[in-house]
């Protein structure tokens, strides 16, 4: 591993600045990911900023919303009273990822600021455009299996690994974000982004931007709410393909839906025509599946991960299945 | 070397080998740091020296880190490089913990942080400093087997043994976590432990027997 500096402060103020005055410097909260690929040389910062003094480790009820601080640990979140009872969607999401010992390392900021784990992007021996812009994309002609079919560049076809920021993007949260110039929101479905020509960017986070907390707006979906995960064992696996389904259901009408998919794009996949689509509709299979139908327009596959166009769709029926209570 | 309070680079340096891979691993770490000096831009090397900002850890600056490592506190000085699960095994002495993957795959380097299961192996230990970590030779009280240690003894929980420090100290979690209502329950829980010779079954069964005592552990 190359050699770094170490820095721990307490104030947000000086964690943000060393970031924005220095390109190689990096903030590190449970290191799960980073230290990761800081061993394989993937990534290579130069300075390291410890953000754990911080004080972001609170989940709090407010007015209409619960807000999770960003260095809460995604076991805590997915224990958490609160969450469980009024976004099983989230804590459920968040179970189905890694094992008992990352989730207690993992913050949800950190969750957020994952990389793929895209096998081009892992491996320096490979080209990938990702790690280093202009090398190609060894993906595209290479091993896809595990690749994205909705919104893919000519540059890039990784998946997010996250499963927390399917849910999150579900549940309409917002992110908090503090930098060198000041405070600002954004809408979780816009923090991360599509790849185009510039893939090495994951996310909307500008230089020395630190993630601060996740507002998850109260909403009428605990009741039917299901976070499927389907991947290639039962237990500590990325998603082939997850959906993220919760239901408002009145009188076995659907009055909204909220619908997300992760697995298969470079950000988690809101699918908002789909969400339309089931909108008044009568819970049933047949919904379900002309939704799904709806969610599948567009997508397009690699020789290896044409699978994945048949299991997005009947993993959308299943999750709306589970949500409705029909399955 | 293990109970040492202060270990810092000089006593290292100057610490005789007593066998032959010690004295490969000593050749190593010094050559290694001299390579590592040696390509050290000269800017690099005066900013150590001359600890312009003490804010800052700089490269090849050890940091000041104090840790309880099972019940014993301990001051030391750490290459911020060092993950934690390096520092227990090649500092301290400490190699019940065991090295799989090095990545957070296995689970072989589960410890407890603060009472709460880690891999040891994703943590840099300066970001430790001030925790308690336990580790598996911290488990047994006076000489007696922890009920965890007995229980796998008395399941056959392994095979070729070198899982096991990792599934016993998350298997004690698991419990202390309340996840080990179910069978189902208890393997999802434990996925983040891989046993290459397929113990499975037996540690499913030791952790269930040890919750169906009731002990406390």
């Amino acid at each position: 591993m190359k050699q770094f500096q170490y820095m721990r402060p307490t104030k947000q103020k000086a964690a943000t600045d060393a970031v924005a005055k220095d390109p190689t410097a990096l903030f590190i909260a449970g290191g799960t990911n980073l230290i990761d690929l800081m061993k394989r040389e993937v990534m290579q910062p130069e300075k390291l900023v410890d953000i754990n003094m911080l004080p972001l480790k609170k989940i709090e009820q407010r007015n209409g919303s619960v807000r999770i601080g960003a260095l809460v640990s995604n076991s805590a979140v997915a224990e958490d009273r609160l969450i469980v009872e009024k976004f099983p969607l989230l804590s459920q999401a968040l179970v189905s990822g890694a094992s008992a010992q990352l989730r207690n390392m993992a913050t949800v900021g950190g969750n957020m600021m994952q990389r793929t784990r895209c096998y081009y992007f892992y491996d320096t021996a490979l080209p990938c455009n990702k790690r280093e812009p202009g090398s190609g994309c060894g993906a595209i002609e290479g091993i896809n299996d595990q690749h994205a079919i909705f919104g893919f560049s000519e540059n890039c076809i990784a998946v997010n690994p996250s499963d927390m920021s399917v849910a999150l993007a579900a549940l309409d949260a917002t992110v908090l974000l503090s930098g060198p110039k000041g405070e600002r929101r954004i809408p979780f479905i816009d923090f991360h982004r599509l790849p185009g020509d510039q893939p090495e960017v994951d996310t909307n986070l500008m230089r020395g931007e630190l993630i601060v907390a996740v507002d998850v707006p109260e909403s009428p979906y605990a009741q039917n709410a299901h976070y499927l995960k389907v991947r290639e064992r039962a237990s500590f696996a990325f998603a082939l393909v997850s959906v993220a389904a919760a239901l408002d259901i009145q009188n076995n009408t659907i009055q909204s839906a909220r619908l997300a998919m992760g697995g298969v794009a470079h950000k988690p996949w809101r699918l908002f025509d789909a969400e339309k689509a089931l909108a008044g509709k009568p819970v049933s299979e047949e919904s379900f599946w002309q939704a799904a139908e709806v969610a599948m327009r567009g997508a397009k596959a690699f020789e290896h991960n044409a699978f994945k166009l048949k299991l997005a769709p009947n993993s959308i029926v299943q999750a709306l299945k589970t949500a409705a209570g029909i399955a | 070397m293990a109970d040492d309070n202060t270990i810092d680079k000089t006593s290292q340096e100057s610490d005789i080998p007593n066998n032959h891979s010690d004295a490969r691993r000593t050749f190593i770490k010094q050559s290694s740091l001299l390579t590592a000096l040696a390509l050290a831009p000269a800017s690099v090397v005066k900013a150590a020296e001359g600890k312009i900002d003490e804010k800052v850890a700089d490269k090849f600056e050890n940091v000041p880190v104090t840790l309880e490592i099972n019940g014993v506190r301990k001051k030391l000085s750490i290459d911020p490089r060092t993950t934690t699960l390096d520092l227990l095994r090649e500092q301290l002495g400490l190699t019940g913990t065991k090295k799989g993957c090095d990545y957070g795959q296995c689970g072989a380097c589960t410890v407890l942080m603060d009472g709460e299961r880690i891999n040891s192996c994703l943590t840099f230990a300066v970001m430790l400093n001030g925790k308690k970590i336990t580790t598996i030779e911290g488990l047994a009280t006076g000489g007696e087997l922890h009920p965890m240690q007995a229980a796998f003894v008395k399941h056959d929980g392994f095979q070729c043994g070198y899982c096991t420090p990792g599934q016993i100290m998350s298997a004690v979690a698991c419990i202390r976590e309340g996840h080990a209502n179910t069978d189902d329950e208890i393997r999802e829980y434990m996925s983040g432990n891989i046993c290459r010779c397929g113990a499975y079954p037996n540690i499913v069964n030791a952790i269930k027997d040890v919750k169906n005592s009731g002990q406390k552990i």
